[in-house]
C-alpha cells in the first residue's frame, strides 16, 4: 500500500471521471492510489454510493483519501458513502471543495509529494481562492 | 401497524412515484438536470422489488431498509435525501404508534434531511412541503387538511427562488416553476394519507 494520500474522482459522467483520472495518472504515475467512478446505479448519468465506497476502498491509503466531486448529487452521495465506511476509516476521507478536473490534478500532485491529507485538500481548494 | 398495512403503504408509495416519473422529469427539466423522475423511479423500483422482505420487518426496521435501498439505488442527491428521511424516521419510530409519537419521529426525520441537504425551508426544496406538514400535524390537522397543506405547500414553491440543489444554478430563472422534490414529497404524503385512511387509521 502506498504511503501517499489516495485520490478518488466522482463524476455524474463515467467519461469525465475516467478522463480526469487519466490526467492525474499522467502527472503522478503510480505514486498515488487513484480510483474513479461515475454513472448512476444501472447506468445513465448520476453517481452511486456503492461505487463511491468501492472506489474509496480501491484507492485506500492509511494516509487517507481525498475525493473530488463534480455536482450536488456527487457530493451528497460521497458524504453518504463516507458515513457508511467503517469507523476507523471514516475520519480519514475528505471531500475537496474544488473543481473536479483541476482539483484532482492539484490534489494528485500534492499527494505524490507525500503531503498529509489536510495539505492535499487545502491545495485542491486553493483553486477556489485563485 | 400490522404488516398488511405496511405492505400496502410501501406498494402504493412506490407505484405512485413510479407512475409520476414523467411529470417529475418534466418539472426537473424546467429547473434542474431532468433526472428526478428517473432517479426516483429507479430507487422506488428497488424498494418495490424487496417489498416482501421489507414488509415482514417491524415498521422501524422496514423504514430503515427502504431508506437504505433508496440511498444505494437512486443515483442522485434525492437518494441520500429521501433515504435519510426514511432511515431517520425508522430510527425515531415510537414503540407504540400514536399521533404524538409519529409527529416526533417525523420531526426527527426532517432534521436529518436538513442536515443531509444543508438546507432550510424557503430554499425551494422538499423541506418546503415537509415542514408545513409537520406544523399541521402538531396543530392536530385531520387528513383532509393535511392533503390541502401538502398540495398548497408544493404549489408555494413555484414563486420561490432556488437556493439549494441544481435549480440554484438558475438563480432568478428558477422562479415560476414548482420544485420537483417538493412535488414528489407531496405525492408521497398524499399516498400515505390515502392508504392510512383506507386502512381506517387516518
Amino acid at each position: 500500500m502506498s504511503a501517499n494520500v489516495g485520490i478518488v474522482i466522482v463524476s455524474h459522467s463515467p467519461d469525465v471521471a475516467k478522463g480526469a483520472a487519466d490526467m492525474v495518472r499522467q502527472m503522478v504515475g503510480d505514486d498515488v492510489p487513484l480510483a474513479w467512478c461515475g454513472g448512476a446505479p444501472g447506468g445513465g448519468l448520476g453517481t452511486s454510493v456503492e461505487a463511491i465506497m468501492s472506489a474509496i476502498d480501491s484507492a485506500w491509503s492509511d494516509a487517507g483519501v481525498a475525493i473530488l466531486v463534480d455536482l450536488g448529487g456527487a457530493e451528497t452521495n460521497s458524504e453518504m458513502a463516507i458515513e457508511m465506511l467503517p469507523d476507523d476509516r471514516r475520519d480519514r476521507v475528505v471531500i475537496c471543495n474544488a473543481p473536479v478536473v483541476e482539483g484532482a490534478v492539484m490534489a494528485g500532485t500534492e499527494a505524490s509529494a507525500g503531503s498529509s491529507l489536510e495539505h492535499v485538500r487545502r491545495t485542491a481548494e486553493e483553486l477556489r481562492a485563485a | 401497524m400490522d404488516s398488511s398495512v405496511l405492505e400496502a403503504l410501501i406498494v402504493h408509495v412506490c407505484e405512485t412515484v413510479i407512475a409520476h416519473t414523467e411529470e417529475l422529469t418534466a418539472l426537473d427539466q424546467a429547473i434542474g438536470d431532468g433526472d428526478h423522475g428517473l432517479n426516483m423511479k429507479r430507487g422506488f423500483e428497488a424498494v418495490l422489488a424487496k417489498v416482501d422482505m421489507i414488509a415482514a420487518l417491524p415498521p422501524a426496521d422496514a423504514l430503515e431498509a427502504a431508506g437504505m435501498a433508496l440511498v444505494m439505488k437512486v443515483g442522485g442527491a434525492s437518494g441520500p435525501i429521501y433515504g435519510t428521511f426514511f432511515m431517520a424516521l425508522g430510527k425515531a419510530w415510537p414503540a407504540e404508534l400514536t399521533r404524538e409519537g409519529f409527529t416526533g419521529a417525523f420531526a426527527a426525520a426532517i432534521d436529518a434531511v436538513k442536515a443531509r441537504g444543508k438546507s432550510e425551508p424557503g430554499m425551494k426544496t422538499l423541506l418546503d412541503v415537509l415542514v408545513p406538514l409537520l406544523a399541521a400535524l402538531r396543530e392536530g390537522a385531520d387528513t383532509a387538511r393535511l392533503r390541502v397543506v401538502a398540495t398548497t405547500a408544493a404549489q408555494a414553491t413555484v414563486p420561490m427562488k432556488a437556493i439549494r440543489g441544481r435549480a440554484s444554478f438558475l438563480g432568478e430563472r428558477s422562479i415560476g416553476h414548482m420544485d420537483p422534490g417538493a412535488r414528489s414529497a407531496c405525492l408521497v404524503a398524499h399516498t400515505i394519507i390515502d392508504v392510512l385512511e383506507g386502512a381506517g387509521k387516518g
